[in-house]
């Protein structure tokens, strides 16, 4: 069955959708993030959206989930590349996923995880090695 | 006000509602819809095909390009044999709660189009039409 | 326009008239006939033009003092066909379907010019051949009114296009303004969002500042379209300031009880930018010429 890459970089997992998703590949790869998440024990995830010219509900809530999972697994998740149409119809869809952050950008998204992830280390302050 | 074009899909399966959404794009960039309105009226599309798959137990699409006078347009009909919907007024309520949501995606996908218009009897079927204009 | 040679105009033109008085009610009734069954218009307003127009067209033969349908005696006549191809425009008849109006009475002209008792056969065809320049520019017209319609709606729509223009400045690096001016309707926060977003993806953006001084009213509707636009900002990556409160704004808003979230407020777009910069990591220092960079108050980086 086909699945969605999740690649790693250092302490980061980075996700790109290319394909239209039917449900069941969405619910495939919130399985697969977060079970690589634990295997890697990763700091952060950055979701690349900017292929997909639709979001629906469904693959909203996906988005939401991997951010909600991901934090209680104690990894920051970014959103990038939302396209123009797909923030407005998502807005008027009545969807503003408030606990997703976002970037516009591959490289921006990867600033932002280096920086909380920087956060977390100098808070972390000896008591776990970084 | 005449259709100039139909066709009529079937919408059974997870594959389906992918291959719904193709479709409707297609037909959206034909009818002359810009970006935004095209990706709207295709997410409504998503979320309607969703819901007859997973509650209405499979149906049909029906895709009209319609002509009124200057103006084209690209109307949706969703039909389904299914259980139907005994409160719509209720069920076009259902927002999307954070995550835990069973909306029907009846409301958001009424906000993404011109005209919409629903019909369900209990025990009978659901049949949504959606039509967004030039 | 299409013009009939001279040579023929007082002759055919004079016979055509002679035919159109003589048997103005066949004519009328066989017209009508032919056009019944193309397209659902209600007979007796199909009946009213029909007759109408037949009795505009005498005139205009007659007091027609050039070959063309540019002279002053047809005015009447084009009048009634502009009027009739707007009309028809707005019940959705194509400009084809329209300019069949006039084509469709060449049939029954044609066969009362056969009848009119004419033995040589080059008259008969010249007069259908008159007929024929006659009815075609005539029926031409119809479409020039049509596309003349159209362009005046494509020009009143750039207006408003120009008019709804969102200009998006860019203040610094990263930060852009949107200063909204009029009234923020659903149709307009639509142009605005999809203008801003496009505006923060070409120029990299992570804040946008969006000053309503020149927005008159506040209602929870337009507070509505604000939150829209700053949330889908935000779903790019963008984080918006919303600058020009007035005094009479913040007291609408929180009379209203809008709820504009963590959303940053700020009276002026200057204390706006200041806030920008600052959260995008710079700061301003004062320098003064011939003193050297000076910093003034700020806080050290």
């Amino acid at each position: 069955m086909e699945r969605i890459p999740i690649l790693r970089m250092g302490s980061f997992l980075l996700v790109t959708i290319q394909v239209d998703m039917h449900d069941r590949l969405a619910m495939t790869l919130q399985d697969d993030l977060t079970r690589r998440i634990v295997e890697v024990n990763a700091k952060g995830v950055l979701l690349d959206i900017s292929s997909l010219d639709m979001v629906d509900s469904f693959i909203g809530r996906m988005i939401s989930n991997i951010a909600a999972m991901s934090r209680v697994l104690d990894a920051e998740t970014v959103v990038v590349g939302m396209q123009p149409a797909v923030a407005i119809t998502l807005v008027e869809l009545g969807l503003s996923l408030p606990n997703v952050r976002t970037a516009l950008n591959v490289e921006r998204g990867m600033e932002l995880l280096r920086a909380a992830a920087q956060l977390v280390a100098e808070g972390a302050d000896g008591r776990d090695s970084p | 006000m005449a259709a100039i074009r139909h066709e009529v899909i079937g919408v059974r399966t997870e594959s389906d509602i992918v291959q719904v959404r193709q479709v409707v794009r297609q037909w959206a960039v034909q009818v002359g819809l810009g970006l935004v309105d095209q990706t709207k009226i295709v997410t409504a599309a998503s979320e309607l095909a969703r819901n007859t798959v997973a509650y209405g137990g499979g149906g049909t699409l029906c895709l009209e390009a319609l002509q009124e006078g200057a103006r084209s347009g690209l109307r949706l009909t969703f039909e389904d044999r299914g259980p139907g919907i005994a409160d719509v007024a209720k069920a076009m309520t259902d927002g999307y709660t954070s995550g835990t949501g069973m909306g029907l995606g009846l409301g958001g996908s009424k906000r993404l189009v011109n005209e919409f218009d629903i019909w369900s009897r209990p025990g009978e079927g659901t049949r949504v039409t959606v039509t967004r204009w030039r | 326009m299409t013009a009939y040679s001279a040579a023929h105009t007082t002759s055919a033109g004079k016979r055509l008239v002679d035919i159109l008085r003589a048997h103005h009610s066949d004519i009328l009734r066989d017209w009508i006939e032919v056009q019944i069954g193309r397209r659902s218009l209600p007979a007796s307003e199909l009946r009213a033009q029909c007759e109408e127009f037949l009795t505009l067209l005498v005139p205009a033969l007659q007091n027609a003092h050039d070959p063309s349908i540019d002279g002053v005696s047809w005015q009447p006549a084009k009048e009634f066909l502009s009027n009739l191809s707007a009309v028809r425009a707005q019940q959705g008849f194509s400009p084809s379907e329209t300019a069949t109006f006039v084509f469709s009475l060449k049939q029954s002209i044609f066969q009362r010019i056969r009848d009119a008792g004419m033995t040589d056969a080059a008259s008969i065809a010249d007069d259908m051949w008159a007929a024929t320049l006659l009815f075609d520019a005539l029926g031409l017209y119809t479409t020039e009114v049509y596309q003349r319609g159209r362009e005046q709606v494509i020009m009143r729509q750039q207006q408003d296009m120009l008019e709804l223009s969102t200009p998006v400045v860019t203040l610094w690096d990263g930060v852009v303004a949107l200063p909204l001016i009029g009234t923020l309707d659903s149709a307009r926060t639509q142009v605005v969002m999809e203008t801003l977003l496009h505006r923060i993806v070409e120029t990299g953006a992570t804040i946008a500042v969006i000053d309503i001084t020149g927005v008159p009213t506040v209602d929870t509707l337009t507070a509505q379209h604000l939150l829209k636009t700053v949330t889908a900002a935000r779903l790019m990556g963008a984080e918006c300031i919303i600058s020009g409160i007035r005094p009479q704004i913040a007291q609408t808003i929180v009379h209203l009880g809008v709820d504009l979230g963590d959303i940053t407020t700020k009276s002026t777009l200057a204390d706006a930018f200041r806030v920008a910069l600052s959260r995008t990591g710079r700061t301003v220092t004062r320098t003064f010429a011939g003193a050297g960079p000076q910093r003034n108050g700020e806080r050290p980086s």
